[in-house]
């Protein structure tokens, strides 16, 4: 197979409401500083993949709304819907298809629009589960208590998390939520469905991100130091819960595996250096890790408790402040890529973290995580 | 190196207006086992699922997620892509560079609507801009009778030259028994039926339909084991330019032009009308059938009319057009781009049946939504070089 | 932040999407609600080749991918594999619920997954994983999946 390489990122700040900007807005942003970012014009793009949801947007046909201030127009362009990694996963595979060299790829969201409980209810089957009335977080509260109850962790294990990332927010421009708080903090904050309390919830948040990925024989060709794509999968997991092990994520491990072996990975937790993850709640991101091997199940806590995870540890996650700091729904998973690569070039700023050759960006689709998108980039080909 | 890619089998529901015994999931399911036994594979086979629909007709979030029962995902990559009428030729091009990538050997890609489950009319009219358009703008067949006004003031056609367009697709479809509505319909019973939005008639316009489809895409390598005749890819195109409804340039489908021209200059197909063999369009309503073969240049602007009174698009003709009926006869929206690149695979294969064009080496199938998007393919029956 | 608006009146226009739906539940899943509503009997579902029964019941066994022909009935008591409480009165819970509301994650005897539901008559305080529940039915069922009112303790 063939390589590809990202060459460009940009990412909107990300904001509780970006009142006095559209989505096209948001995008024209994002665009243009990813393509500033990689030295390019939009006649260096040759297609261009924008990710949305009809559902958090409030209108059929999202991508109707963005196309023209992506750049897409007289170009060959698509959309997916779900989050903004299995976007860039089609971008990647576009970009490698003898058809395409260089996709610009975009993610947005505004979740300050709409209802996330309302819309996040709509993913539940309509005949046997809808009436009852869950959405995201009730949802996860039960993967939490499923997953406390199997490991013997406490909340106060999670809502280290919460401390950590929006701590390493402080050092990241572009959070919405950036934050010096206790533990102390987390378990005082309000309970909505036990045991997420506000404090272990992400926020509702608007965003825009664009990635820029180009075929091996491109990579070079432009300003940026291209980070190069090793490897990357998804998978999905039963859709009912009820047919799932909620305590685990076999469908991450699965996602994981893969990509690892695609990207040549034989022992992850001493060969990836850094890794943004989507840390919707603050317990996926102990067992999001667990799941991708970098820490053995129901010990991730420790680890972080050790600071392992911290910006300056041995496996810095989230060092941007993950989704805790910043969730715009669908655009997450691109910031997530987009946060590895700017880490990979030594292009973080505040929080950068040290010694990173290798990186692992992650993103999620559907409830409590159902469906995974792992990516592996390297600074070297 | 990129991988060539091809059809390997298809799938379809029997459509109909409405599926009571079944929920979308099973629905799905119906046309993935069709597909699979087409192809003579099992599900374990298949390495990834594309999937896709329009999300506020059935008002599901996360279909990717929630039809795994249905499509066969489960511990599988699914990834739905969603872009409005255009959906089904949307994932069949997604389909192609997947595979085309080296990244699946096989994907399965299923395109399904249950129409019957919601206001279709109203779920279309949230595709338009909510501050502008939409307080303005209702539906789908608003647009498509600007269109046809503005093709009838430019080039001096009538809605009984786009009748003679529904006479053809609902006789076409008598031959597929997969098509939801298979009467034939006559000239004058078209022109009498109500006026929807002036000057569309009622059985100038495609129907609702409850359906799915599937596809099976295989790289090179595998394609020619699964089955004899596989249906090659040639090339894919699509344009989907457009923000507000006075971008439009209508009385012509300038998206149908630009993925033309851009698929005959990767080809090197010469003279269309001559080198393709069938048809396959996503035309919602008869004066489609007129405006967009003008701009896809098989036929000159004007000229579509006659070309058409002439038979030449008629079952035996010169370029047969719609051979299944095609959308005029049923219409499951997210589905309804994939049946055309399905129905299209099956002409190149030899698997039409009834509905069977002799010696096809290129067929065209395409894709129409959004706000007057085109997304094409060119199937071949010979590999690509 | 409130200077962001300084000198702007920034235009907002409220709208929804509100489009009726009617969800056909298909033969399968009218089989189960029509037996919860005159027969107060849980039924589901078993795969020919595998033998899992599955709850909710569905027409197609996920992992042979063929189709779920035989039914059998299951036990109106089950355990408690996971469980969420909402103490916050989110959007997405029907109106005549008042937080705190109990979901749990019920799987029924006789039946290989769980079932998501309420769970009634307890305290969240009381509520654990493994505890045992039994299925309460409406007084009025109309054949849907309310037609069990909650799961409730059994003593």
């Amino acid at each position: 197979m063939d390589k590809a390489a990202i060459i460009g990122v940009g990412m909107t700040k990300i904001e509780a409401n970006k009142q006095r900007e559209t989505f096209a807005d948001m995008a024209w942003e994002a665009v243009n500083k990813a393509l500033a970012d990689a030295g390019m014009t939009i006649d260096d793009i040759d297609n261009v993949i924008t990710t949305s949801s009809d559902f958090w947007d409030g209108r059929t046909i999202s991508c109707m709304a963005v196309a023209d201030a992506s750049g897409a127009a007289d170009k060959n362009t698509s959309c997916v819907e779900g989050d903004g990694t299995f976007g860039a996963f089609y971008g990647y595979t576009r970009a490698l298809s003898g058809s395409y060299k260089t996709t610009l790829v975009t993610g947005h969201s505004k979740g300050s629009q709409c209802v996330s409980s309302l819309i996040t209810n709509s993913s539940f089957d309509p005949i046997y589960e809808r009436g009852l009335g869950m959405d995201m977080i009730t949802a996860c509260a039960m993967q939490a208590n499923a997953y406390m109850d199997r490991t013997g962790l406490k909340p106060e294990d999670m809502a280290m998390v919460s401390v950590k990332n929006h701590g390493n927010a402080l050092k990241n421009p572009v959070a919405q939520l950036p934050m010096k708080i206790s533990v102390d903090d987390v378990m005082k904050s309000e309970m909505i469905a036990d045991p997420l309390r506000k404090l272990d919830c992400s926020p509702v948040s608007d965003g825009c991100c664009a990635v820029i990925i180009a075929h091996e024989s491109v990579a070079t060709k432009f300003k940026q130091q291209p980070v190069w794509i090793r490897g990357l999968s998804f998978c999905t997991d039963h859709f009912f819960f009820g047919d799932r092990d909620l305590a685990r994520s076999k469908s991450l491990a699965e996602a994981a595996k893969n990509a690892y072996s695609m990207a040549g990975i034989k022992d992850p937790k001493k060969e990836i250096d850094v890794v943004e993850l989507y840390d919707a709640f603050t317990y996926q991101e102990l067992l999001w890790l667990e799941e991708m091997g970098l820490a053995e199940y129901g010990k991730a806590a420790d680890l972080l408790k050790a600071g392992h995870f911290n910006m300056d540890g041995p496996l810095p996650v989230n060092p941007s402040g993950g989704l805790l700091a910043g969730h715009p729904v669908i655009a997450a998973g691109l910031y997530r890529i987009a946060e590895v690569v700017m880490q990979l070039r030594g292009d973080a700023g505040a929080h950068q973290v040290k010694k990173a050759k290798t990186g692992l960006a992650h993103g999620v689709n559907g409830l409590c995580g159902q469906s995974h998108c792992v990516w592996i980039l390297d600074k070297e080909r | 190196m990129a991988k060539r890619v091809a059809i390997v089998g298809t799938g379809q529901t029997f459509h109909k207006s409405h599926r009571p015994d079944v929920n979308g999931q099973e629905l799905i399911n119906e046309a993935v086992q069709r597909a699979l036994v087409d192809a003579n594979l099992k599900m374990k086979d298949i390495s990834a699922i594309l999937i896709g629909n329009m999300d506020h007709f059935e008002g599901i979030n996360y279909v990717d997620c929630w039809s795994v029962d249905g499509s066969g995902g489960v511990m599988k990559p699914v990834i739905k892509l969603t872009t409005g009428g255009t959906t089904g030729a949307s994932l069949a091009i997604g389909g192609y560079h997947m595979v085309a990538s080296g990244m699946f050997e096989k994907v399965l890609i299923i395109g399904w609507e249950k129409n019957s489950e919601s206001d279709t009319t109203g779920a279309i009219t949230t595709a338009f801009d909510p501050i502008w358009d939409r307080q303005v703008f209702a539906g789908a067949i608003s647009g498509l009778a600007a269109e046809a006004q503005g093709y009838m003031a430019r080039f001096g056609a009538c809605d009984r030259d786009a009748a003679r367009v529904s006479v053809r697709d609902r006789k076409h479809a008598t031959n597929n028994p997969h098509a939801q509505l298979r009467k034939e319909v006559t000239l004058e019973e078209v022109l009498a039926s109500p006026m929807l939005a002036d000057p569309i008639h009622l059985l100038d316009v495609c129907p609702r339909t409850d359906g799915a489809c599937a596809v099976i895409m295989a790289n090179e390598d595998v394609a020619g084991k699964i089955c004899s005749v596989p249906d090659w890819i040639w090339a894919t195109a699509a344009r989907h330019s457009y923000t507000y409804l006075g971008d439009g340039d209508w009385g012509r489908l300038t998206s149908m032009e630009k993925c033309s021209k851009e698929i005959w200059k990767k080809t090197g197909i010469k003279e269309p009308r001559k080198e393709i063999d069938v048809i396959e369009m996503y035309q919602p309503y008869s004066f489609a059938g007129l405006i967009w073969i003008e701009d896809m240049g098989i036929v000159g602007h004007g000229e579509a009319p006659q070309y058409i009174w002439d038979g030449n698009t008629d079952m035996g003709g010169e370029l047969p057009v719609n051979p299944s009926g095609g959308v005029i006869a049923c219409n499951p929206i997210g589905a309804t781009g994939l049946i055309r690149c399905a129905e299209a695979a099956m002409q190149v294969m030899g698997k039409a049946d009834a509905r069977q064009v002799p010696d096809v080496n290129f067929a065209v199938s395409t894709g129409f939504g959004g706000c007057m998007w085109t997304d094409m393919l060119l199937h071949g029956k010979k590999k690509p070089n | 932040m409130a200077d962001v608006f300084k000198g702007v009146e920034p235009m907002v226009y409220n709208s929804k999407i509100s489009v009726p739906y009617s969800w056909w539940a298909g033969d399968t899943a009218s089989k189960f609600f029509i037996s919860l509503r005159d027969d107060q009997k849980i039924i589901a579902p078993r795969c020919g080749t595998c033998g899992k029964v599955f709850m909710p019941p569905r027409k197609i066994c996920p992992a042979c991918f063929t189709e779920n022909t035989e039914w059998v009935d299951i036990s109106n008591e089950g355990t408690v594999i996971s469980y969420s409480v909402a103490r916050r009165q989110l959007e997405s819970i029907p109106v005549d619920k008042k937080t705190p509301v109990i979901w749990g994650l019920i799987k029924l005897d006789g039946a290989d997954t769980a079932l998501m539901h309420y769970l009634g008559e307890v305290k969240p305080e009381g509520v654990t994983i493994g505890m045992r529940v039994k299925a309460v039915f409406a007084d009025s069922r109309t054949g849907t999946i309310r037609d069990i009112s909650h799961f409730k303790p059994v003593k």
